[in-house]
């Protein structure tokens, strides 16, 4: 496992250095928007990035209520930060797209509420785990992991009733894009799962040394105290 | 379900003579909140046909902020004399305390807005354009939502640093869409200009899966040392 890291992490920057080339020089320019479009290829695989994170960070404080495992923990706090990261990216990307195409920065439209209240709860899901210095922090977060998920569809629907401005999503949403552009978004896409699920593990490696070093610690302190 | 129900009343009847005997939470609060009210009316003008506009915000704004100082005591007192672990060892259902927790919380949350709204009234001069009786449902649902998560996460924060400061951290991000239907159903209700049914739906189902969660995990929450 410990030697496929560098492969993985080597193939990652290929395909992420791919995707840029793909997203800069070859995707066809937009024709009202021009240049600006291009943020489009950073911005939705984010989204889509930063979504799939926080499901995992679901999936993983379910198992971890019902299996005690720490190793479910482990990924719920991993993915956590690492969506939080990538759902910032969404947050500046957006406006920045959004002052030249729009004339605003920012609209308190369905998709943008939703993932700036996403973020504010991932938010406190990571202040609490870091303010909780019990054993019982993986618990408590766990609990709140799935108290925020519980609150997703309410807040879509409490924004749903307001008029929408984002565009409709590129795929099953009736937009239409260019052939072209879909396949350079796609790139970008897997080369954006990729370099998070890079970051991901490097990351589970550091909390799980982390979690050693602290038991070997308590562990020697033990000792010290019997001697 | 008997002792369930015994247990509940018990907490409850007990946490409600001492909030009697003392009134803390329920002063401080009302003070808190006519604090708000009055700052509030020096940040803008508040003459009747803007405040119509704004005013269901404000009401539910004043109100979340002084539900939460009546929220962060509601543990506090099982904490001295180690209560609360002598409930943990206890045979009787953790379920019982939550209710009875939120139930408590509830009426001193309602004592609290059946004083101020009124001073609301006053101070905004407001009349509601659409059907009043709307507000009632609105209010009853709009405070369960705020109390229920509320206990449950002043009873998380009970295990982290600085817990005065995390309960509002934890509960406000969660809140957003009960606050959201209360403020614009409590809007439509006083300029009287649409229909508040979705938002009030919304409310409900709000609480109805917040509190099947509380009642789900509460006791996870408890015993968590």
């Amino acid at each position: 496992m410990k030697r496929a890291f560098p492969i993985v992490a080597a193939v990652t920057a290929l395909l992420l250095a791919y995707a840029f080339y793909e997203a800069i020089w070859v995707a066809p320019m937009e024709r009202t928007m021009g240049d600006v479009q291009r943020i489009f290829y950073y911005h939705v695989p984010s989204a889509w990035t930063a979504f799939l994170l926080f499901f995992v960070n679901l999936v993983a404080s379910v198992i971890y209520l019902i299996r005690k495992s720490a190793k479910a923990d482990a990924v719920a706090l991993v993915s956590a930060e690492v969506g939080v990261v990538f759902c910032t990216v969404v947050l500046v990307t957006g406006p920045i797209w959004a002052r030249p195409v729009w004339g605003i920065w920012w609209t308190w439209d369905l998709r943008l509420t939703l993932t700036l209240v996403l973020w504010l709860i991932y938010v406190s899901y990571l202040v609490l785990r870091k303010f909780s210095d019990s054993s019982q922090t993986p618990k408590l977060a766990a609990v709140l992991a799935i108290f925020g998920a519980l609150d997703v569809p309410l807040v879509y629907f409490s924004i749903w009733f307001f008029r929408t401005q984002h565009p409709q999503p590129v795929i099953g949403g009736g937009g239409s894009i260019d052939p072209r552009m879909l396949h350079v978004l796609l790139i970008n896409w897997l080369a954006f799962s990729c370099f998070a699920f890079v970051v991901c593990w490097a990351r589970y490696r550091i909390e799980w040394m982390q979690r050693e070093v602290d038991e070997m610690e308590a562990m020697e302190s033990l000792h010290g105290v019997t001697q | 379900m008997n002792s369930l129900r015994s247990i509940t009343l018990a907490t409850l009847t007990k946490d409600i003579r001492l909030e009697w005997r003392s009134r803390d939470a329920i002063n401080s609060m009302l003070f808190f909140s006519l604090l708000v009210v009055v700052i509030f009316s020096f940040s803008f003008d508040p003459n009747a046909e803007e405040s119509r506009e704004i005013a269901g915000g404000l009401i539910w704004v004043a109100f979340l902020f002084a539900a939460v100082v009546a929220l962060n005591q509601t543990w506090a007192r099982e904490l001295r004399n180690q209560v609360l672990d002598a409930y943990r060892v206890s045979p009787a259902p953790a379920n019982a305390l939550f209710v009875a927790k939120a139930v408590g919380n509830f009426i001193l949350v309602s004592v609290l807005e059946a004083v101020m709204a009124p001073l609301f009234v006053i101070f905004y001069n407001l009349r509601a354009l659409g059907p009043a009786w709307q507000l009632i449902p609105v209010t009853i649902l709009g405070t369960w939502a705020l109390v229920v998560n509320g206990t449950f996460f002043a009873a998380m924060s009970l295990r982290t640093r600085s817990r005065e400061i995390m309960l509002p951290l934890l509960l406000f991000p969660i809140s957003i869409p009960a606050v959201q239907s209360m403020v614009e159903a409590t809007r439509i209700i006083l300029a009287g200009d649409a229909s508040a049914r979705f938002w009030i739906v919304l409310l409900l189902t709000y609480d109805v899966v917040f509190t099947t969660a509380c009642l789900a995990l509460f006791e996870t929450i408890l015993q968590a040392e």
